[in-house]
């Protein structure tokens, strides 16, 4: 039975006019995926307190087992692995977000020009854009990383040039459904200039797809950096999660058993990755009505078994 | 047929493309390849490996387009120039030899993660709220959520140095004579299950996820009601009027997501030293093998087009509204 008090619940508390942020807030998945990812802003910004020093410094304690002076263990040059990773954080997290906000900023750019000019420019930036999304990414990243010099700006700007064109296509999509609208025509005729129309009209009605796309790409630009150093070819002085694995797998660390080295940093990717996702779900949710919570579910009863009709109340109560 | 040849005009535009920026990368990038490359050999490199490199780099006298020119009639001649870490092997028989292992583990990889996501997706959408629906989605995003390589150097630690139950590296013994063996087959088999498996389980949440949403929105369509009416067997429902015309995403995703898996499939090689082109292209990049790396480059770019030319005249095939138009 609670199954049909509570969707009642959430229908008196999703009033109208209380927009996307409010309903991040009263989601679960949100405040889940934007407290872990708290947590690790915060990590990253108090590493130099937390732990003073370099944390690459090679020390003679190698290959440590975890122990109450060191929490994770020690690498084979002796390197606290606990340091290590909370530096590793200030990399990561900064390039994640740099190349996510500046890759939906070209998205969007190309996206708005490309719904609002239409034509010749259109096809055209759609013509670069399903190039770039077709070109295999990681492999195009490994050859412009191997030419060109390497260092952290490298990563960041060869990140981004195979980044953008997932976001630009779908902005583009969304952006062409609000461009017919009259509102848009009203503007156009009203004689307003295409910049303002594009930034000041059509942009404000696709915050949550322009959300979803900036979750998405810092997602991708996390996982791309640490695959690229892993296979070495970032700046592989500084300390960031992908070359902790990098140095991992060169020092040996898998074939030695020393699994407290490589985990660590893999599970702080995934565990920012994860929190990104779910906010991105949540975006999903708040936006899209028809992947909220089950209102009837369809032929259900006809279908489910005796047995399976036991699981919704498990689902409410999450 | 328009549709087919439209789609044929802009794989050989975005070909062109990758060719293009083959050709330009050596030669407008900043620094000097020659002498980064000189440093790194330190003049170990033989006469006929720097006339090799020469050429590739553009350090001749010509004019860029005449040199242009001549770089596209080579590739599209399959004249690819001659590696230079396995000098004087041409590139294209380095690619030759390992081509076939990265499509063996990237294919079944990808067949496998499409069939069991797109049935997971199936299952959960028609069963909304059911067991599938509530507990495999989150599972499957937070195992998504890891880099595909740490989950492969994982499962290496877990099942090959810890338990034993997998071979460590290569795609078969050593010393056992490639043939169509019974024994060489099976382990073949056997040094393909983890790292494919890896593969699958990163990639299986995304295919299932994308299915159940679109499967969702067919379930509400009026047909499917109607065939509910008409009495029909509920598996007859699921299969062939809901998740038929549910499909069509995954389709035009399979053909998108070969690119990725062949990037999953690179790392994944490069923990398992599996012998793919992923592995070798590593070995390139590490080698400054330029000609090597740009040979595989254009050499996964292709089959990543071909296969999605492949799939659009499926998509022909499956959906009719494409023909009409």
């Amino acid at each position: 039975m609670t199954t049909l008090i509570e969707p009642t619940v959430e229908l008196r508390k999703t009033k109208p006019k209380q927009g996307l942020v409010h309903g991040l807030f009263t989601n679960t998945k949100a405040m889940v995926g934007a407290t872990i990812l708290l947590i690790f802003i915060a990590l990253a910004l108090l590493a130099p307190f937390l732990f003073p020093g370099d944390p690459s410094r090679i020390t003679d304690m190698a290959s440590l087992e975890p122990s109450p002076e060191h929490w994770l263990g020690t690498t084979a040059k002796g390197q606290d692995v606990l340091a290590l990773t909370v530096h590793g954080s200030r990399s990561s997290l900064l390039v994640g977000l740099t190349v996510g906000f500046a890759s939906t900023f070209v998205g969007i750019l190309v996206g708005l020009a490309s719904a609002y000019f239409g034509k010749f420019i259109d096809e055209s930036l759609s013509l670069i854009t399903n190039v770039f999304l077709l070109l295999p990414g990681l492999p195009l990243l490994v050859i412009l990383a191997a030419f060109l010099p390497p260092g952290l700006g490298t990563v960041i700007v060869v990140l981004i040039i195979t980044g953008w064109a997932g976001s630009a296509r779908v902005l583009r999509s969304q952006a062409l459904s609000i461009r017919s609208k009259d509102f848009v025509a009203a503007a156009v005729v009203s004689g307003e200039r295409a910049g303002r129309i594009m930034f000041r009209e059509i942009l404000p009605n696709m915050a949550s797809i322009v959300m979803g796309t900036l979750l998405g790409c810092v997602i991708y630009g996390i996982g791309a950096q640490a695959g690229l150093e892993f296979l070495g070819l970032g700046d592989t002085s500084t300390v960031s999660w992908g070359n902790n694995l990098f140095w991992a797998g060169n020092e040996g660390a898998l074939l030695t058993g020393s699994w407290w080295v490589f985990v660590p940093s893999g599970l702080c990717i995934a565990l920012v990755a994860f929190a990104l996702s779910l906010i991105n779900y949540a975006v999903d949710e708040v936006t899209n009505p028809r992947l909220r919570k089950i209102k009837a579910p369809k032929s259900a009863a006809a279908v489910v078994p005796a047995t399976a009709a036991t699981t919704p109340e498990r689902s409410v109560t999450k | 047929m328009r549709f087919i040849l439209r789609r044929l005009g802009f794989y050989l535009i975005a070909f062109w493309a990758s060719i293009t920026l083959n050709f330009l990368l050596p030669r407008f990038m900043p620094g000097d390849p020659v002498s980064r490359m000189f440093a790194r050999t330190q003049g170990k490199m033989q006469p006929e490996q720097l006339d090799a490199l020469r050429k590739l780099l553009g350090v001749d006298d010509r004019p860029i387009w005449e040199q242009y020119v001549d770089y596209l009639h080579n590739i599209v001649t399959g004249n690819m120039g001659i590696s230079i870490s396995r000098f004087p092997t041409p590139v294209t028989e380095v690619i030759a030899g390992q081509i076939g292992w990265t499509l063996l583990l990237g294919g079944t990889a990808l067949v496998i993660a499409a069939v069991l996501g797109n049935l997971l997706g199936i299952l959960a959408a028609w069963r909304r709220g059911g067991t599938i629906d509530s507990a495999l989605p989150p599972i499957l995003i937070f195992i998504g959520s890891f880099p595909y390589f740490w989950l492969a150097m994982g499962a290496l630690y877990l099942f090959g140095v810890i338990l034993g139950w997998a071979p460590l590296r290569h795609a078969f013994s050593d010393g056992l004579e490639p043939g169509f063996s019974w024994e060489f087959i099976s382990d073949v088999g056997a040094h393909l299950v983890l790292p494919a498996l890896t593969i699958v389980l990163v990639s299986v949440g995304g295919w299932m996820l994308g299915m159940r949403n679109t499967m969702i929105a067919t379930n509400s369509e009026d047909y499917i009601t109607m065939a509910e009416a008409k009495g029909l067997r509920p598996g007859r429902i699921m299969f062939r009027y809901a998740a038929r015309n549910a499909m069509l995403p995954s389709v035009t995703s399979f053909g998108m997501s070969l690119g990725f898996v062949v990037g999953g499939a690179m790392l994944t090689e490069v923990v398992f030293a599996y012998p793919g082109v992923g592995y070798q292209l590593l070995t390139a990049v590490q080698g400054l093998d330029y000609p090597l790396m740009q040979g595989l480059f254009l050499t996964i770019t292709a089959a990543v087009l071909i296969a999605n030319f492949l799939v659009d005249i499926l998509y022909v095939r499956l959906d009719p509204r494409v023909r009409s138009n």
